[in-house]
């Protein structure tokens, strides 16, 4: 009998353990607070990307801080700040660890949110999200690699033109923060020398509140939200008052329309195609006596974006993209050498070690992810929290990463269409894949054109990670052939594209006037 | 012999469908002491239709997924009314369309102990009562992110099963509850969403609940039942559509089922089971098929004068 309660006693207690302590936490949840190491005072001559100049858009001069209007701004961060709720503590801790960061971690988000393929209508075909009518089934957007990549460069380039346009109106007028104004506002962030008029913060959000219409237009509540959240957190901090908000906002929102407008006549919107034009393909392909790419999925779907290589680029324009970037044909689909490839993603996938099974999940980056990009992104915001940028920094090395991610993307799209090439596993239907098969040509591999962008440019920003970034992105284009998705040339190929894109992204770097 | 409580492991394991139909661990049927049991069983699970979310459909791209596994399965009588058991499965996986790449591996070991503390007589009628305690651990690093043909969900879990017999003449009843702690898993990535982006790779699994309704004939050497199973995750989030499942998914399942051992009247030792379960309802899961054999070998290490089965008379 004894031993009947001890070991009831034993599961009693082995149950307590379990039952509590569940909780997890995310790698960002008790991320400090930003403290810039460079408030990069003159970053209002930075070279814009959109914008003519930083004054294109005029910001009115500020009231004087001696004013009642002023004064009267102040007491209203005094009377929140007198009685907080955990509720304003928590905002104000998750924003003081930067606002470009945050942001982009809530893009991921919804790009993961909205990273799935619609299901197919009762015909055996497939509906098309309308971002017309975003709620309706399929919701726009389907947040796909393209996609998202283009999601991440036009945020990141709008914030990064509207914040050089703060930066260079915060000198200009030089208002001092609440904090330092008046000695009885509270700063529940590091205080810092950064004038804060018009604010930095506000301005993202009259950014974010702009593109996230066009980029994700049925998430408004959502964004809704966090803006508000993300202003009320910036007067109760003491950092800002009103008026700082009022014209961060309103700054934002202009430049923002500037991105806008070109992103509505880069082609992305067709970059669907149409029955005609996804026929076309694989007649011409035909036509050059190779084998078309088919889609495996049944009932068979049309291929992912077709038409994305069509998208103005960033950092080149189409010309050079397709003479000096788009790589030459791969090995033809009836060629000895197609054969050996086959065989090694055979080899690789027949036995898969749980070592490269491991790869293959940690690099996947499938539906219901950030997507490829955006792995990078996190790569990146991570090694950036280190770096201790100032927001307009953060913006600027998204904005030139992101950008080589887009044109990552407009490349690889390009590339496909341009060769319309089969996957491993519709020349040898042995090869099974340990993860999701994309629904696009094989050559030049996706993830590896991304990897080699972004371990480019990232390892300019970070100079001492370099060697890191450039291992990741192997691993990443090799995971691709471990995985059965792809062959060696699509990956080796796809990191060469990558790097060159990386480059144009260097270039633009070391001539933007923040090194 | 008392086969193990399949159901569980399948559940808590590859949970993506798969309930055996030899629960037997969740019967009331008790080894003696120093009585050494051993079996092995083997397990086809099939679906070609499944539940995103309650919305159900098939998937072409998977056609028909097919779990297949065997099991060793040793169980001990310390005591008349206490046992002890094991099993440790090798579990592989299938997909008879699409490119998804099947698993194979050893699965989750599980351990149970099962006490019978109280016997109650009323004239024909006999009641009894069973606390039932359990933990099953994966035996191997399986990868848990390739649902629907990871072979496991790779949490660690612990049982608490109460159960109440029935018993008049030959006609019995088996009702059961348990409640299943699942510890949390890892993945191979470091971030996921389910309803929001989670920045680690370590997911947080929902407890569950399992329940199992069992009647039929129990004779010398036949046993004939037919079963009620529902497993019910205590939380978690649906598929979304067109999504693949996770391993914290809400997997709700309703099977029905029936179980036949029989034992060589010349030769106790040896008995033979079969039986099949069918999932009638679901939420996120497989609506599987299930068909299981196997065979058990006694051995009587103590004083060899009645059998369990003689006990069963």
């Amino acid at each position: 009998m004894k031993k009947i309660f001890s070991l009831a006693t034993i599961i009693t207690a082995g149950a307590i353990i379990f039952s509590c302590n569940k909780d997890i936490k995310g790698r960002t949840d008790d991320i400090a607070a930003l403290q810039p190491q460079n408030i990069d005072l003159n970053a209002g001559t930075w070279k814009t990307i959109l914008l003519t100049g930083p004054t294109e858009f005029s910001v009115a001069v500020p009231g004087a801080t001696n004013t009642p209007d002023y004064i009267a701004q102040v007491n209203e961060i005094k009377t929140w700040q007198k009685n907080l709720t955990s509720d304003e503590r928590r905002i104000v801790k998750y924003w003081s660890s930067g606002a470009v960061f945050r942001w982009n971690e809530i893009l991921r988000e919804l790009v993961s949110k909205h990273n799935l393929p619609p299901y197919q209508n009762a015909d055996g075909t497939y509906p098309v999200p309308n971002a017309n009518n975003p709620l309706a089934y399929p919701q726009f957007p389907f947040a796909n690699p393209p996609y998202a990549a283009r999601a991440y460069a036009y945020v990141n380039a709008a914030q990064y033109d509207a914040l050089v346009a703060a930066w260079y109106y915060k000198k200009l007028y030089n208002r001092l923060a609440p904090y330092k104004v008046d000695a009885t506002v509270q700063s529940l962030i590091p205080q810092s020398d950064l004038p804060s008029y018009p604010s930095e913060d506000a301005t993202i959000d009259g950014v974010m509140g702009e593109m996230m219409k066009l980029l994700f237009p049925g998430d408004q509540d959502f964004i809704q939200q966090k803006i508000d959240e993300h202003k009320k957190a910036r007067i109760i901090s003491g950092a800002n008052v009103r008026s700082d908000l009022e014209a961060g906002d309103a700054l934002g929102k202009l430049v923002a329309q500037k991105f806008i407008t070109r992103a509505r006549g880069d082609r992305a919107g067709a970059a669907v195609g149409n029955q005609t034009i996804w026929t076309q393909f694989e007649t011409d392909c035909i036509a050059k006596g190779e084998i078309p790419w088919y889609s495996y999925e049944i009932p068979k779907r049309p291929p992912m974006l077709p038409l994305f290589g069509k998208v103005k680029t960033w950092l080149f324009d189409s010309l050079t993209m397709v003479t000096a970037i788009r790589p030459g044909p791969p090995p033809s689909t009836k060629s000895d050498q197609m054969k050996k490839e086959c065989e090694e993603v055979y080899s690789y996938t027949a036995n898969p070690t749980r070592e490269n099974i491991e790869k293959v999940h940690f690099w996947a980056d499938g539906i219901s992810t950030p997507t490829p990009a955006g792995h990078w992104n996190a790569i990146a915001a991570n090694d950036f929290l280190k770096k201790n940028f100032s927001e307009v920094r953060w913006a600027r090395n998204l904005a030139l990463l992101n950008m080589a991610e887009m044109d990552a993307a407009t490349v690889t799209w390009d590339t496909k269409f341009n060769y319309f090439n089969p996957r491993p596993s519709q020349i040898d239907p042995r090869i099974k894949t340990l993860t999701g098969l994309p629904n696009f040509p094989s050559y030049i591999s996706g993830h590896s054109t991304f990897s080699g962008a972004a371990a480019v440019i990232l390892g300019h920003i970070i100079p001492e990670r370099t060697a890191d970034y450039e291992a990741m992105a192997l691993e990443a284009a090799m995971s691709r052939l471990y995985g059965g998705i792809h062959y060696r040339s699509d990956c080796e190929v796809g990191l060469t594209v990558g790097k060159k894109v990386g480059n144009y992204a260097v270039q633009r770097a070391t001539t933007d006037g923040a090194e | 012999m008392k086969k193990i409580l399949t159901a569980i492991l399948l559940l808590a394991g590859i949970t993506w469908s798969q309930i055996i139909l030899a629960q037997t661990d969740m019967d009331a049927i008790m080894m003696n002491k120093k009585q050494f049991c051993q079996g092995i069983t083997y397990d086809y699970s099939s679906w070609d239709h499944y539940w995103e979310g309650t919305f159900k459909r098939d998937n072409q791209n998977l056609g028909t997924v097919s779990t297949q596994s065997i099991m060793y399965m040793p169980n001990y009588g310390i005591t008349n009314k206490l046992n002890v058991m094991a099993s440790v499965p090798y579990v592989w996986t299938k997909a008879t369309q699409g490119t998804l790449h099947g698993m194979k591996g050893i699965q989750d070991l599980m351990v149970f102990v099962k006490w019978k503390p109280v016997t109650k007589s009323f004239g024909k009628n006999q009641f009894s009562l069973f606390a039932i305690g359990g933990m099953t651990t994966p035996l191997s690093d399986y990868p848990i992110d390739f649902l629907p043909m990871s072979i496991g969900l790779g949490s660690t879990n612990l049982i608490a099963r109460g159960m109440i017999d029935y018993r008049r003449n030959r006609f019995t009843v088996t009702g059961s509850a348990a409640y299943i702690w699942r510890s949390n898993v890892k993945l191979d990535r470091d971030n996921y969403y389910d309803t929001e982006l989670h920045l680690t790779n370590e997911v947080k699994m929902p407890n569950a609940a399992m329940y199992q309704l069992r009647t039929g004939y129990r004779g010398r050497y036949l046993i004939a039942e037919v079963l009620l199973t529902n497993w019910t995750t205590l939380g978690g989030f649906d598929i979304t559509k067109n999504n693949m499942p996770f391993p914290s998914n809400r997997m709700n399942a309703t099977m029905v089922g029936v179980n036949v051992k029989y034992t060589l009247k010349n030769f106790t030792h040896l008995s033979f089971l079969a039986g099949s379960n069918l999932t009638v309802a679901g939420r996120n899961v497989g609506q599987s098929k299930t068909f299981s054999a196997g065979s058990f070998y006694v051995f009587y290490f103590g004083k060899k004068v009645k059998s369990s089965l003689e006990k069963n008379k």
